[in-house]
Parts: C-alpha cells; structure tokens; sequence
C-alpha cells in the first residue's frame, strides 16, 4: 500500500528525518513511536505530501510522489497534530467546505457520508456550534471527520489522543479501531500503552533513524523474555535470604531492590524459567512470611527507552 | 475551477463572519468620503475625479489589511497543514484567495456608488469617467490584492504582512511622483511600473488595452511569486 525508501528530511543543516524506510500493508494498523522531537510529524507530513523530502521516495498504490502528489493527497485522510480547523466556522460549514474541497459535489452523497461521519464520530450535538466554542476533544473529533471525509482509504492521524482526558482517549480510539477494520492507519504518538492496545505493527523512531519495527505482539514477546521475579520477604534479613535462594539454585541473579516493608528482591533465572513454584515450597519450611511474590516482564516501556537512549548514545 | 470556487467563496465569507468586514468598510467609507466630500462644493464640479484620484493611496492602506490574514493566519493557526493536504493544488488556493480578496474589495466600492447617484441628482454627471473610473478601481484592487497576497505568504505574522503589504502597494502608488530621484535612462520603464499614471488613464474614461495589460501583469506577477513562496517555504 505504502512504501517508503530512505526518506530523509534536513531542515536547513539539521537532520530531523535521516533514511527512514517503511512499508505497509493495506488494512495494517502502524503506530509510529517515538520521544518528542523525534521526527514522527516530519515524517508524517511527507507522506501527506504536505513537505517535500530533501530525499528518499514516497510510493501509494503505484504513485509516486512528488509526480502524483496531489492524486496521493486525494487517496490520504490527514489529521494533523491537535487538529487544526477554522475557528469562525460552524461545524458543518466546516465539514462542507473540506467535501467540496475534496470534490464531492453529489449532493445526496454529501449528505449520506455527513450522516455517516456525524454517527461515526459523535457529532450530532456539535454541527450548528461554531468550532471556537468546542472543547479539545469534540475538535479533535470534527478533525477526524475531516480526514475521513471521502472515506479514504489511508488514515494518518498525528497524536490523535494528545492533550485529551481519559474517557476521550478511550473514545478516539474506539474511533480509531472501529474505522482500522477496514482502512490502512499510520498513526504517532508517544504514549506507549496507545500503541500497544491498537496496533498491529509498531515502529520506533529516535532522532530521526527508526530503531525498531516489528509487530505488536512480538515486540511484547521480545520484552518478556526480560522478565524477572519480585520477592517481598517479612521476618528475615537480607543476608540470610540471599543464602537460602543461592543454595536452591546457585544459577539464579539475585538482586537487592531495596527494603521496603521487608526484604525486596529481584530473581532473575536463565532460560526466563517461572521458578514461583519453587520459591513459594522452599520458603515454605522456614518462618518467613512472603508479602508479595509476581513475575514482572520488562515492559514496552523499557523497551523504548532502551532503544531511545541507546540511539540517544550513540 | 470548482476548487477555486469553494476557496473564494470560503475567504469571502470569512470576511463577513468575523467583524473585519464592517471595520474595514466603514473606515473605508468614512475616510475615502471625508476626503471627497470636504473639496467637493468648492470646486463645485459634478464628477467624481477627486475621489479616484485619492484611491490609490487609500488602497495601499486597506487593501493590505484586508488581505494580510489570508495566508498569515492559516500560517498560525494551522490550517494551512490541513488546507495543502487536501487535494488542492498551490495555484488553486492562491487563485482562491486572491479573487475572495479582489471581490471584498468590490464590495467595499459598491456604497460609493451613492456618490454619481446623489451628484446627478444636483449636476449633470458625465458617465464615462464614472464607468472607467469603477472598472479601473476594480483593476488596481485586483493588483493590490495581489500584492498583499504575496505579502502574507512570506509570514505568519498578520502585522508583518500588512506592513510588507502596504510598503509593495505604497511604493508603486507613488513611483511616478518619485522620478527625479531616478536616472534619466531608467524614467520610461519606472514610469510605466507606477499604478497611478495607468489607474488615472482609465479613470478618465479612456478603457486602453496597455493599461488593462499592465494590471492583468502586476496581478500575474505576484500571483506567480505567491506560488513560487508557497513551493519553497515549505
């Protein structure tokens, strides 16, 4: 669907995008993570044609740009970042004005897709109010109104959940998912667990490189392998437990994480084995009393910022 | 075409929505009126000379500020993200702009138009110069406009753009008074460049087709240079 080569972006003398390459499939999901800074709107506004990049190649459907830019744009719904709109307009004159923009004429067919849209989105308290008078949220609704005017075919929505409260996040996402049935989403953001709950397929950018490209689920695979065994022990010290685990298995990596209401400690053991079972039946026979005793995996949290400061060293 | 219409018709408006219009209008009204009216009964002549004969300076201080938010504030806001993603091209959106701009402007001449009706009614009005003199406002609003197009898309600063504007509309409002600062070589051709001496051609009632070229010019120029600033500042 979308395949992009080496792109590259200077502004002036400073590289904001350096070789990025991408493809994507039709109907795929692709979150594109990174720090602030990293060059995730760059990139974003070179797929929507909205900058020329100083390099690389930008192909939708067989188009190239710049050649097809302005049939690309016709084929791209774009939400840019906090979702710019015309303050003086009402909601419909607004919707109306990018439909004609986008050339539907029809219109019966206007009418059915604003009927569409309106449900879709939630509107329909909204489309005699002037947009100045909305909150973030509804704003940031009637702008993907507006990207999905046409019913395009790709979605690129730019911090689509930026600056917004909970319930609506969870809203625009609903949003989000509901239209990734059947629609290509390239989406950034900088909120990991967004990432995560509605992607398919991540890609991590830092300082204009991508760092990490992989599916969701494999990206998570990835980051449980990593995980260890947090063990909070009353009634003991330090010293003395360290001893009892070392002579059950003199393999484990045992760590102190500090004495909070007790002794706090993190296991890890090679081959990533769950040895829980084990450690409740040793510590069983002595007069320890276990507070707390969970298996945590390094989270995609630690992931990207391993991957975003390692960039970040180098 | 359709484009350009729906960004025409979008900008035009705009106008209306916001209060600029009713300001810019009725300071238009008020001073462009003060200024005939004040000479008006003691020349005691039915025509309308002195009017047009001030607008080119009028012009080059309202028209600026009509058309500075055109790009400008689409810059500042962000709209302008928004309005170059969809399927537009940057000749659309400046041909767009532009014509909105030409026609508020139009509409701001529409209540002079009170002026021939009332002298009429008191002398005998000759109405070539009045037709000639309402088709080259319309022609110098349209080169204005242009102007102060090209002025707001070099910023996204509204004040910047106006100055910028009004000095591009100012300077060829008075290139013809300024020539004996120029070398004798160069007079013609910086002649030629000044609006008024075109402007002052047509408001007599001579409708002369070098005049209507120079305007259609001064338009295709900067309308030019807008795209050319539009392609490159991004």
């Amino acid at each position: 669907m979308i395949d992009v080569q080496n792109l590259t972006k200077y502004y002036n003398d400073f590289c904001a995008v350096d070789g990025i390459s991408l493809t994507i499939q039709p109907g795929e999901i692709l979150g594109l993570l990174g720090p602030n800074g990293a060059g995730k709107t760059t990139t974003l506004r070179m797929l929507t044609g909205y900058y020329p990049p100083s390099s690389g190649s930008i192909r939708v459907k067989g188009l190239e740009m710049p050649r097809d830019t302005l049939k690309i744009k016709s084929l791209i719904g774009y939400l840019p970042e906090s979702a710019p709109l015309y303050h003086n307009m009402l909601v419909y004159d607004y919707l109306d004005y990018v439909a004609r923009l986008k050339g539907m004429t029809d219109p019966s067919a206007k009418e059915s897709r604003f009927r569409e849209l309106v449900k879709l989105c939630g509107l329909s308290a909204i489309m005699s109010k002037p947009i100045a008078t909305l909150s973030k949220g509804l704003k940031q609704r009637v702008g993907i109104a507006h990207a999905m005017m046409t019913d395009p075919e790709i979605l690129i929505l730019d911090e689509p959940t930026s600056g917004l409260d909970p319930n609506q996040i969870a809203e625009i996402r609903d949003i989000i998912r509901g239209i990734g049935k059947e629609k290509t989403i390239i989406f950034s953001t900088h909120i990991l667990s967004e990432a995560e709950a509605t992607c398919d397929r991540i890609a991590i950018i830092n300082k204009g490189k991508k760092v990490a490209d992989d599916s969701t689920a494999n990206l998570k695979q990835g980051a449980r392998q990593a995980s260890f065994i947090r063990l909070t022990l009353q009634g003991t010290d330090e010293i003395r437990a360290i001893e009892r685990l070392r002579a059950m298995d003199p393999d484990l990596n045992i760590a102190s994480a500090g004495n909070r209401d007790g002794v706090c400690l993190e296991i890890r053991c090679p081959e990533n084995k769950d040895i829980r079972p084990d450690l409740y039946l040793n510590i069983k026979e002595t007069d320890w009393i276990i507070t707390e005793l969970s298996r945590e995996s390094q989270a995609l949290e630690q992931i990207f910022q391993e991957l975003t400061q390692e960039g970040a060293s180098a | 075409m359709t484009q350009i219409k729906t960004i025409a018709l979008k900008e035009f408006k705009d106008y209306f929505i916001s209060p600029i219009a009713y300001i810019v209008i009725s300071l238009f009204l008020i001073v462009s009126g003060w200024f005939f009216f004040s000479t008006f009964f003691i020349f005691g002549r039915a025509d309308l000379r002195d009017f047009f004969s001030l607008l080119p300076i009028t012009f080059s201080f309202f028209i600026p500020a009509i058309t500075m938010r055109l790009f400008a504030e689409e810059k500042n806001v962000g709209t302008y993200e928004t309005l170059l993603t969809m399927p537009v091209s940057f000749t659309q959106i400046a041909l767009g702009k532009f014509l909105a701009a030409t026609a508020f402007t139009a509409a701001m001449l529409l209540p002079t138009l009170s002026y021939p009706l009332f002298i009429a009614t008191i002398g005998s009005v000759d109405p070539g110069p009045v037709i000639g003199g309402y088709i080259g406002a319309v022609l110098l609003a349209g080169a204005y406009c242009s102007m102060g197009l090209f002025a707001s898309a070099l910023t996204r600063n509204q004040i910047i753009a106006f100055i910028i504007g009004s000095a591009l509309c100012f300077t060829l409002t008075i290139l013809d008074r300024m020539l004996f600062f120029i070398p004798e070589r160069l007079v013609p051709l910086v002649e030629y460049m000044g609006a008024n001496a075109h402007f002052m051609n047509i408001s007599k009632g001579i409708i002369d087709s070098r005049d209507i070229f120079y305007f259609a010019s001064v338009v295709f120029v900067f309308i030019f240079s807008t795209y050319i600033v539009m392609k490159e500042k991004n």
